[in-house]
């Protein structure tokens, strides 16, 4: 392809068929071979999603939070639909590390062109530490998701993700026991998400993935009952995509760390978006329940928009908008 | 497709898909709504499935605006389901056996189908196997005389009816329906409201039967991912290795002593 081709339309880029866009991107030192991932609690550990979509095409599956025993979760009900999202409060039901370890990582290693980030919760700094050490076994794991934002739990999680000074601290500590590099989940449910994100990098974080879901609340008026158990619940859904947008520009331009970008993504324009305002990758999350295909059709729409425009390659796209 | 109401509230849809070929009773789809404010596939059971497999039928109540937008869907629309969902009823335990299928409002629709593959496994084993024919008898709760369905569950059995009111069959509930029929059975598949199938459970327990229940909750991802629709269990589930199945994968259809409702 010419680099001085300045023909965008659409027919220029439909003859284009025969070149393929460098999709691949980078986030800590690992290489993924492109950027469209799952969003952790919303994917299981693929084998669900396996039946719809071929896990080898994705860059990485996100697992669902693991901790270091089996969690049980939230009384039901523990979803419910709002406009252009929805609300849930799972409160992180888990099998623990244990079975992680024997039945999940066996199953994800499978899938040999797609990496494994694991997501990683706690009640306390130490359960986050024995998680991450089990983890460090394991090779193919290629990068911790440190949950540090979960609105669901009563103890732990987002108690470390509202506070710099507690992220600062558990950053750090887990630093110090971790074998991959860590990527520290911030939560939006905060005044100033710039600070939490120079307080990750601060204390040593590799990168940043955001955002988690934002607390929300929804009432049934007729049984006069919240419509979640647990009361409140984090929204996602396409309807939390500006503020994610946002938050990922405003993170984009605070720190140098590289980004997981995420919330209410459903298309491939919406994953271009979070690009182009600093996400080195993107994650797909509740629009899989919508669209059981969808993690598969917005990176195919990535590679289209790639060809339409003739951008060369996807590092190009990154912060490009600022 | 085709659609009509019923009974108040309550709309009768034909889908025609090759989802049918595969359809077990006490499965159930998700139906998408055209509006795209609201998301989340709905969950509804599957009432039959026509005689060659190419069309599926869904009866369902009008229960917010999702279901609202359903029930104007006109013949020849195209709609999105996925499916088809959950494992459905275990046949094979009520073979040869005396078997109550129970139904409540708008758990009706399920038993349908089961009632119907019942009737017809009856008839095809009947003569290599004539002392171990299944006996089904099926005993449905109404509010009041708007017995939908009732013709065609009439096709493949006894039919017992309980209302709310009393203007059909026994006044009361499907358990004071068997009680005054005095009727007994080896073994039960039921679907209705939560107080029913508790119910359910108390008199199975009584008897010393199985009760196999079919469970609703709510469901984001109907595929098993999301961990929305749990219910509690006796025993460690093998999947989460916590006291919680799926309802959507694990179900929708549990005996009733492995869990806790």
């Amino acid at each position: 392809m010419s680099e001085n081709n300045q023909n965008v339309n659409m027919t220029a880029g439909a003859n284009a068929e025969n070149w393929a866009p460098d999709l691949r991107t980078r986030i800590a030192g690992v290489e993924f071979q492109n950027p469209v991932m799952t969003a952790s609690g919303t994917f299981g550990s693929g084998m669900e999603y396996g039946e719809f979509v071929d896990l080898n095409r994705l860059g990485a599956v996100v697992t669902k939070g693991v901790a270091n025993v089996p969690w049980p979760g939230n009384p039901t009900p523990r979803v419910a639909e709002v406009y252009g999202g929805m609300l849930n409060a799972i409160g992180l039901q888990n099998p623990g590390i244990d079975v992680f370890m024997e039945r999940d990582i066996p199953f994800l290693k499978q899938y040999e062109k797609t990496k494994i980030i694991v997501n990683v919760c706690g009640k306390s700094v130490q359960d986050y530490v024995d998680v991450v050490e089990r983890l460090g076994e394991e090779p193919a794991v290629a990068l911790l998701e440190i949950n540090v934002s979960c609105p669901n739990v009563k103890e732990g999680a987002i108690a470390f993700g509202q506070k710099a000074d507690a992220l600062y601290n558990i950053t750090s500590e887990l630093k110090k026991h971790a074998k991959q590099p860590i990527m520290m989940k911030l939560s939006p449910n905060v005044t100033d998400i710039t600070e939490m994100a120079r307080a990750a990098e601060a204390a040593g974080a590799d990168a940043l993935s955001l955002i988690n879901t934002i607390t929300g609340m929804k009432i049934d008026i007729h049984r006069r009952k919240f419509a979640i158990a647990n009361k409140t619940g984090g929204m996602s859904g396409p309807a939390i995509k500006p503020i994610a947008v946002r938050m990922v520009y405003q993170v984009a331009q605070a720190v140098k760390l590289p980004i997981l970008g995420m919330g209410g993504i459903a298309t491939a324009e919406d994953a271009i978006e979070f690009i182009l305002a600093g996400a080195s990758a993107v994650s797909v999350g509740a629009m899989n329940f919508v669209n059981p295909y969808a993690t598969v059709e917005i990176l195919e729409g990535i590679e289209n928009y790639m060809r339409q425009y003739h951008v060369e390659k996807l590092k190009d796209l990154i912060g490009a908008v600022r | 497709m085709t659609q009509k109401e019923i009974a108040p509230a309550i709309f009768d849809l034909w889908i025609k898909t090759e989802l049918a070929k595969d359809v077990k009773p006490g499965q159930f789809v998700g139906v998408f709504t055209k509006d795209k404010s609201a998301l989340l596939p709905r969950p509804i059971s599957i009432c039959e499935v026509n005689a060659d497999r190419t069309a599926l039928r869904i009866v369902y109540r009008i229960a917010g605006q999702g279901t609202k937008e359903f029930s104007g869907w006109q013949a020849g629309e195209e709609v999105q389901i996925l499916g088809v969902l959950g494992n459905g009823f275990p046949l094979e335990k009520g073979k040869g056996k005396k078997v109550f299928l129970m139904g409540g409002g708008i758990g009706i629709p399920p038993m349908l189908e089961l009632a119907k593959e019942f009737a017809a496994d009856a008839k095809q084993t009947a003569a290599e196997c004539a002392d171990g024919k299944t006996d089904v008898r099926c005993i449905m709760g109404y509010r009041d005389s708007k017995t939908f369905l009732k013709e065609d569950l009439e096709q493949y059995g006894r039919v017992y009816f309980a209302t709310e009111d009393g203007s059909v069959g026994t006044k009361g509930n499907v358990l004071d329906a068997i009680r005054e029929n005095a009727i007994t059975a080896d073994v039960i598949f039921a679907c209705g409201p939560m107080p029913m199938l508790r119910a359910i459970k108390a008199y199975a327990q009584d008897q010393g039967i199985p009760a196999y229940i079919s469970l609703e909750e709510h469901m984001a991802c109907g595929v098993g991912a999301c961990l929305g629709c749990v219910v509690k269990t006796k025993e460690v589930d093998h999947h989460s290795h916590v006291h919680n199945a799926r309802i959507c994968t694990d179900g929708p259809v549990f005996e009733a002593g492995e869990v806790e409702i």
